[in-house]
């Protein structure tokens, strides 16, 4: 019998040196994949699914539009028609002429007639408000348009 | 040498995983990994005179349309969203065989038009559809010609060609408005 029992031995202690080392390389990776978060987003946002999308590569180019019923918290005030948010403040479909000059204005020179707006719209919006908001960019001439969508998974 | 060597005191870095986690986690609340993926449209220029009628009945146009209801109408016909890329791809590449269709690729208009109280999500999911059915044609005839799809072409002479065989030519009209109650 004595030979299973064991003397307690002292467990090694586990060397935690490189610990740090392994943090900041994960920290460097968040650092270079990932961008701030620019706006505090004030609309409900549940994209539309699809399939034939384009990378949009130009970041600079992009000026964001965002449409959708007030989040939770804001409906008390704002009831639950469906809004536009331009930066951080929601909007009427009257300041998107204002919003393309000074997203025009922002951009270097030779950049301004590339401009692409990037309509963020929440599924269970209607056409309506969308028309509404594409009649305006035609008549600030901003003619490109990107729909944002999220990838389909399942495969028909 | 007089002085005993002493050995240096190590340092306790047992903490600086904990900084560095923390510095982590801030980046991981603060930022979000840009991969916006999006389709792409141009609109046609603004005019305050209203666009020339569409002739519905021409061969050579498609008319799809999507009711304040979320159905489907494609040539005055209901069609599941499931089957409208095909029937699409029919039309588009019909070269004037079936007398009801287009009688070229690059005469084919397909007609898209919505109504005010059509949902966003059919409204794409319908958009999407179209525009599958021109890149699928547009793969296949670079699949063939090229040996690869149309998205990993680089020669621009290549893109072009493909281009030009099957021009995407997807109009929208204004959206009608019966049934826009809700937005």
């Amino acid at each position: 019998m004595s030979k299973f029992v064991k003397k307690p031995r002292q467990a090694p202690a586990i060397n935690t040196s490189s610990l740090p080392d392994i943090i900041f390389i994960l920290l460097f990776f968040f650092m270079v994949a990932t961008r701030m978060r620019e706006t505090d987003i004030k609309v409900k946002q549940v994209l539309p699914q699809a399939t034939e999308m384009e990378k949009l590569e130009k970041k600079d180019l992009l000026s964001y539009i965002y449409i959708g019923e007030p989040e939770k918290k804001y409906q008390k005030d704002l009831g639950t028609a469906p809004r536009l948010q331009l930066n951080d403040q929601l909007a009427t479909v009257e300041d998107i002429g204002p919003f393309v000059e000074a997203e025009k204005a922002k951009m270097p020179d030779e950049n301004r007639a590339k401009i692409i707006m990037a309509l963020k719209v929440d599924k269970d919006v209607n056409v309506g408000i969308i028309t509404d908001v594409k009649t305006e960019l035609r008549k600030s001439n901003a003619l490109k348009l990107t729909y944002i969508t999220t990838q389909r998974m399942e495969r028909r | 040498m007089g002085k005993k060597s002493k050995a240096l005191p190590e340092i306790n870095a047992s903490s600086m995983a904990d900084i560095a986690f923390l510095l982590l986690i801030f980046f991981l609340v603060t930022t979000e990994i840009a991969i916006d993926e999006g389709i792409t449209v141009t609109l046609p220029p603004y005019s305050d005179e209203p666009p020339p009628p569409v002739e519905s009945n021409d061969r050579n146009t498609l008319t799809v349309n999507v009711n304040s209801r979320d159905q489907l109408l494609v040539e005055e016909e209901l069609m599941d969203v499931k089957e409208l890329r095909s029937a699409t791809m029919k039309f588009i590449d019909n070269n004037g065989l079936d007398p009801a269709m287009s009688d070229s690729p690059q005469e084919a208009i397909v007609s898209f038009k919505g109504d005010r109280g059509t949902s966003y999500e059919m409204y794409i999911e319908v958009y999407n559809e179209l525009r599958g059915a021109y890149n699928d044609l547009r793969d296949n005839v670079s699949k063939r010609k090229f040996g690869k799809i149309y998205e990993d072409l680089i020669d621009t002479a290549q893109i072009n060609e493909v281009k030009q065989l099957y021009p995407i030519r997807i109009s929208e009209a204004e959206p009608t408005d019966f049934g826009a109650s809700g937005s």
